[in-house]
């Protein structure tokens, strides 16, 4: 992905979160509180529980442009439902590798435990996951959706019903 | 006698299948007959693109479009006949959300044209021979359209009115769909022709699922005698039900095999491989990550097993580095 | 309601906070302002320097009336903070208060970035997000749920009575549950109590006869819960009482059937007594045990194996209160609150094998010297070892199964005050001369310091340093016949063996062992090293994340008596607030199946924890209870067809807030969603 880190110099991802009402939502405020500086890439997204991330929200913020998607939830045994984080993480295990046969990268999607004493944790992890994402260059899913679609306008409007001349 | 409304039957990259649907009408393609005029169905009757070429435009009432669209000739007509019709219908799976066909967006042009002309094994092709695009001998032309780097769902081409879904659609559905267009009696654009309610609703095995399912392996239809009345997912084997619409009235399940996904998901779904994976995955009885990922390696193929009718109509449409 | 409210016409009003500087010097707040201003529906744009204050919210509310708003969105600090005050507010200018959404730019954005411009673009994502979501909010009605006065107490040590009697004492009804043949837990089993030493039986009996003469108290000892379902304000329990052949209520405690059993001398390891003593197959704990009423066990019973006893039991009870056939029974009873007070268990000290407990006989745990030393004890209170001698050394070895990364790490609490206690009554009782082999001295507590002064004053020697083993390896005549302990010594510097004629371990405060499976049974959470966890370590020391249901005493983490009765006297009081209370708010986020779409596939019946989705076998259709929803969404994400939606976090909501993060248009929903853009 060399020729989208030339054409992109100054980029900066775009990673939406979906963090947890009860752990790491509240981590991520504690981190506010504590003052843990981190990147400002993260763009995040309150659920009452990391069971509620639907995949299809993932798929639809690649889509929309979003360069990486992080998910915070309660550690194994910590879920305020009980259960709800196995659930996620079930999901995420097919998905991740769902998500590698379609060409995005693994550190473009990424699950995290982060209980709601871990404020460091959130900087941590937000913090290396931009910078990862950061190595692989941007995803931008809606732009090359028109790029892909660039080859259907060589029969525009006008040539309809005329003789088209195609070239390799 | 006043003229009868005319329609038309169109097909891209499809099997034929969904051509053969129109006949298992059986006799009741003679009503249809009786109460249209078909005026362009290459598959069954010998029209040329000039023909349509010289309709006014809008004077087809409706044309039934079936497959994917993946070569340049298929867009050329595409777009001929939305102008030519008064409402377009994607009719079957591929015209819907891409269909089998578009399996091959997880692959570039080039991979494929590679594997077909040189790479399959029952290929015989020593001097690397491809089809040319444009052939000029003796002071003929003959041209080829071009093969897509992509596979594209009707409606990522051309404006579609309706959608009739099913790989291929049913005959009471198209027996429906024809009655509702002759009726005038239409429901909104956009509207997927069929049932707004999952499979199972009217699934005949629907009674044998258990409710405390905890799924700990999953099989492949070919690996297990499968049992012929209970519910596939109680028996570990993927089936899409579930997440897809219903309406084929479970053809394959009461042939004793899972439903694969061709109708589509319901209208509350953005994805239809993404729900059918969340579902799934939610219920693995795996409570560490070592046994998550061992019950779920036995699901080899994701995206063929979710998307096996829907990658271009998907969120994702194609595999990112496939575009060259 | 007013109309305007959802005729689908948006008027969006937005404030961003300037919070003094805490926000307005990391975010250009006007450029906010003035941005979102630009967005389709949003009629208002506003910044302010404190939108919590009361002009902050009045500002909204005569907004709403001036300009016909209907959706509010405000950025400033975390919901978890203000989403109520706004909500509130919101309420306050006519709308409904979840038409409303909060943007958090100062925890989030403010407090954690640096650059400016970077800071104001993340606001401006966050907030274009949050004016995205609003368009799809819905009017919700406030849910409320009546809470029973009824309150279950789970176990029955020196928390659980304290919670069931002043419960009790103010009309409640407490069902108390105690899994033994009697109440009173560990403290029944201790000698005196520091620092005070103040005799156990003396402080607690008096408060076990009253749990038991209780009018307001049902005691259900030698029993269990089984299961519970329902939610806060109305749980049912299933109480399963296990057979103890003897009528509770014609027995006196009289001990006759005890006296008369064929065996004349006790049999099997008396558990009261930590196997120090035997007793007979019938028998009763301790004296005072509460209720006073004996039990036979069946294992043990030559009746139960092998059907040919004399029975001479029965023949011996004038009142016919021994019954041979009863069975197990099982009993639901409704409550409207839950206490957890199940206690601890001792650090099992045969994982730390050099210390040769179960090795050497003279080697016990605290809790055995506990009974040692009882005048009520196997020995009468006499010092008497296991091997028939009078011991003239002891040592105490504190922190055996507490702050040892192989082990426990955390610190048990109790340890260090009960083996100065014990140094003090062994000495006491024995004249030995008391070794403590200490890691730090942590006394902390009323009087806890100066007690230990007082054990310094009465030369007991304290060795600093963690024990390497305990051997009967003489390595000269002195040492012959004794236990050597051998320790660093690091006051001065050296490992040191001293010999001694017992040794007490000082075993540390555990996770009773069935806590998983009882935290389970209550929907509640352990924390890391499997203690019950609390909602907050601070604020909300008693209650948990499932409501209604409050732990007490050491099940919550090593804690001693005077806490123990501190903390079940608040959880008894948080759950006293609900019951007067009589009704509980409950956010209405919870989950909904619409049956006309919903297929009857059953994928999200096993998904819910809470057993809230049931199957309706008549339309074959699952459907949600809306009172045992809890609202994670978990099922929402996971109904493959989209038939079931979430009040306040369903779909089209975040999805709105997704496309609106990433700047997309969101139009082609308006149109399914009947929404207009004024």
């Amino acid at each position: 992905m060399s020729d989208n880190k030339k054409e992109t110099k100054n980029w900066e991802p775009t990673i939406v979160a979906f963090f947890c009402n009860w752990c790491t939502y509240t981590a991520a405020d504690l981190a506010g509180v504590s003052r843990l500086r981190h990147a400002a890439n993260v763009r995040i997204i309150r659920v009452m529980c990391s069971g509620r991330v639907d995949p299809q929200f993932i798929l639809n913020a690649y889509a929309k442009g979003a360069d990486g998607v992080l998910i915070g939830g309660c550690h194994f045994g910590d879920c305020h439902y009980m259960e709800g984080n196995y659930k996620t993480a079930r999901r995420f295990h097919l998905l991740k590798r769902m998500l590698q046969d379609m060409g995005i990268e693994e550190e473009r999607c990424r699950l995290e435990w982060i209980s709601a004493s871990e404020g460091e944790r959130v900087r941590t992890v937000i913090n290396d996951m931009v910078e990862k994402v950061k190595a692989l260059g941007p995803l931008r899913l809606p732009e090359r959706f028109n790029e892909w679609d660039k080859e259907m306008e060589f029969i525009g409007e006008h040539n309809i019903g005329e003789e088209v001349h195609i070239h390799a | 006698m006043p003229e009868k409304p005319k329609v038309a039957f169109y097909w891209c990259a499809s099997c034929g299948g969904c051509e053969e649907s129109v006949v298992d009408l059986a006799e009741d393609i003679l009503m249809v007959a009786e109460a249209v005029d078909i005026v362009f169905w290459p598959v069954a009757m010998d029209f040329k693109k000039s023909d349509v070429v010289a309709m006014p435009d809008r004077s087809i009432v409706a044309t039934f479009i079936n497959g994917a669209i993946r070569t340049s000739e298929q867009e050329e007509m595409a777009r001929l006949i939305r102008k030519k019709s008064q409402f377009i219908i994607a009719y079957g799976s591929c015209a819907h959300m891409g269909g089998i066909p578009s399996l091959a967006n997880q692959f570039s042009r080039e991979q494929i044209l590679n594997y077909v002309y040189h790479e399959a094994p029952t290929v015989q092709n020593s001097e690397r021979t491809r089809p040319m695009l444009e052939l000029g001998r003796n002071g003929t032309r003959v041209t080829l359209p071009e093969f897509r780097n992509t596979v594209r769902k009707l409606d990522q081409v051309i404006d579609v009115d309706y959608y009739l879904p099913g790989c291929a659609p049913t005959p009471k559905l198209l027996k429906e769909a024809v009655l509702a267009l002759l009726s005038g009696n239409l429901p909104p654009i956009g509207t997927v022709l069929a049932p707004d309610v999952a499979l199972c609703d009217e699934c005949p095995r629907k009674e044998t699922k258990p409710e405390d399912i905890a799924y700990t392996e999953f099989k492949r239809p070919h690996q297990v005698v499968t049992d012929e009345s209970t519910c596939f997912l109680a028996q570990g084997m993927i089936c899409m039900g579930p997440a897809t619409r219903g309406g084929c009235e479970a053809v394959c399940t009461k042939g004793n095999m899972p439903c694969t996904g061709c109708f589509g998901p319901t209208s509350r779904c953005i994805d239809q491989g993404a729900k059918i994976l969340s579902s799934i995955c939610s219920a693995v009885s795996a409570t560490n990550e070592i046994d998550m990922e061992k019950v779920l390696t036995t699901i080899p193929d994701p995206v063929g097993t979710f998307y096996r009718y829907g990658l271009a109509g998907s969120l994702l449409r194609k595999k990112i580095g496939s575009e060259k | 309601m007013p109309n305007h409210q959802n005729n689908g016409n948006m008027r969006i009003g937005y404030y961003v906070c300037h919070c003094g500087h805490n926000i307005a010097n990391q975010v250009d707040v006007e450029a906010l302002a003035a941005y979102i201003s630009k967005l389709p529906g949003v009629a208002v744009s506003r910044s302010y320097k404190y939108m919590c204050s009361d002009p902050g919210q009045e500002l909204i509310q005569q907004d709403i009336k001036d300009h016909g708003l209907n959706r509010i969105v405000v950025a400033s600090c975390s919901p978890l903070l203000h989403e109520q005050t706004f909500r509130k507010a919101v309420e306050k200018g006519g709308l409904n208060p979840y038409f409303f959404q909060m943007v958090n730019i100062r925890e989030n954005v403010s407090w954690v970035h640096e650059d400016r411009k970077e800071a104001t673009q993340k606001a401006m994502d966050l907030s274009r997000a949050a004016v995205h979501r609003v368009f799809f909010h819905k009017e919700l009605e406030k849910k409320y749920v009546k809470i029973n006065p009824d309150a279950l107490v789970v176990g029955g040590g020196i928390a659980g009575i304290h919670a069931a009697l002043t419960l009790a004492n103010s009309g409640k009804k407490v069902y108390l549950v105690e899994k033994e043949p009697t109440i009173g837990g560990h403290m029944a089993q201790f000698d005196k109590t520091f620092p005070t030493l103040d005799c156990a039986a003396c402080i607690l009996t008096p408060k076990m006869s009253a749990v038991k003469s209780h009018p307001n108290i049902t005691l259900w000892t030698y029993s269990e819960v089984t299961n519970v379902s329902g939610y806060v304000g109305n749980y049912i329990v299933q109480v399963k009482r296990k057979p103890r052949y003897i009528d509770e209520k014609l027995c006196v405690g009289c001990l006759a059937c005890i006296d008369e059993c064929v065996y004349k001398e006790g049999k099997y390891a008396d558990e009261f007594n930590m196997g120090l003593s035997k007793r007979k197959p019938i028998y009763m704990s301790f004296p005072q045990a509460t209720p006073k009423v004996v039990v036979i066990d069946p294992e043990t019973c030559i009746q139960f194996k092998s059907g040919k006893c004399k029975q001479t039991c029965i023949e011996s009870c004038d009142r016919g209160a021994i019954d041979l056939s009863q069975k197990e029974t099982n009993e639901e009873v409704n409550v409207g609150t839950i206490i957890l007070s199940t206690g601890y268990r001792t650090f099992d000290a045969h994982r730390v094998p050099f210390y040769g407990y179960g090795k050497y006989p003279n080697v016990y745990t605290s809790l055995e010297v506990e009974r040692l030393i009882n005048a009520s004890g196997p020995t009468g209170g006499e010092l008497i070892l296991r091997d028939g001698s009078h011991p003239k050394t002891v040592g105490i070895i504190h922190c055996v199964g507490s702050r040892d990364r192989n082990t426990n790490r955390w610190c048990s609490r109790t340890c260090c005050m009960y083996s100065l206690k014990l140094a003090h009554l062994l000495k006491e009782h024995s004249g030995a001369e008391v070794y403590n082999f200490y890691i730090d001295i942590r006394a902390a507590g009323k009087a806890y310091e100066e007690f230990y002064d007082k054990v310094l004053e009465e030369n007991v020697h304290f060795i600093r340093g963690r024990v390497a083993e305990v051997i009967d390896w003489a390595a000269n005549p002195a040492e012959e016949g004794k236990l050597i302990i051998r320790a660093e010594d690091t006051m001065i510097g050296t490992v040191r063996r001293i010999p001694v004629d017992m040794v007490v371990l000082a075993v540390g405060m555990e996770p009773r062992e069935d806590a998983q499976a009882v935290r389970k049974m209550f929907n509640i959470s352990c924390s890391t090293e499997g203690f019950f966890l609390e909602r907050h370590p601070k604020l909300a020391p008693v209650d948990t994340f499932t409501d209604g249901v409050f732990i007490a005493g050491a099940c919550q983490g090593p804690k001693d008596i005077p806490d123990s009765v501190a903390q079940a006297g608040a959880a008894a009081a948080q759950a006293m607030m609900l019951v007067d209370t009589g009704e509980v708010e409950l956010e209405p986020n919870t989950a909904f199946i619409t049956e006309e779409h919903c297929s009857g596939c059953k994928s999200c019946i096993p998904l819910c924890p809470f057993h809230a989705i049931l199957f309706n076998d008549t339309s074959k259709k699952a459907y949600i209870n809306e009172a045992l929803c809890k609202g994670c969404g978990t099922c929402v994400a996971a109904c493959p067809s989209g038939s079931i939606q979430q009040n306040m976090f369903d779909d089209a909501e975040i999805l709105a807030e997704i496309n609106g993060l990433l700047a997309i248009d969101n139009s082609e929903f308006y149109e399914k969603e009947a929404i207009h853009v004024g």
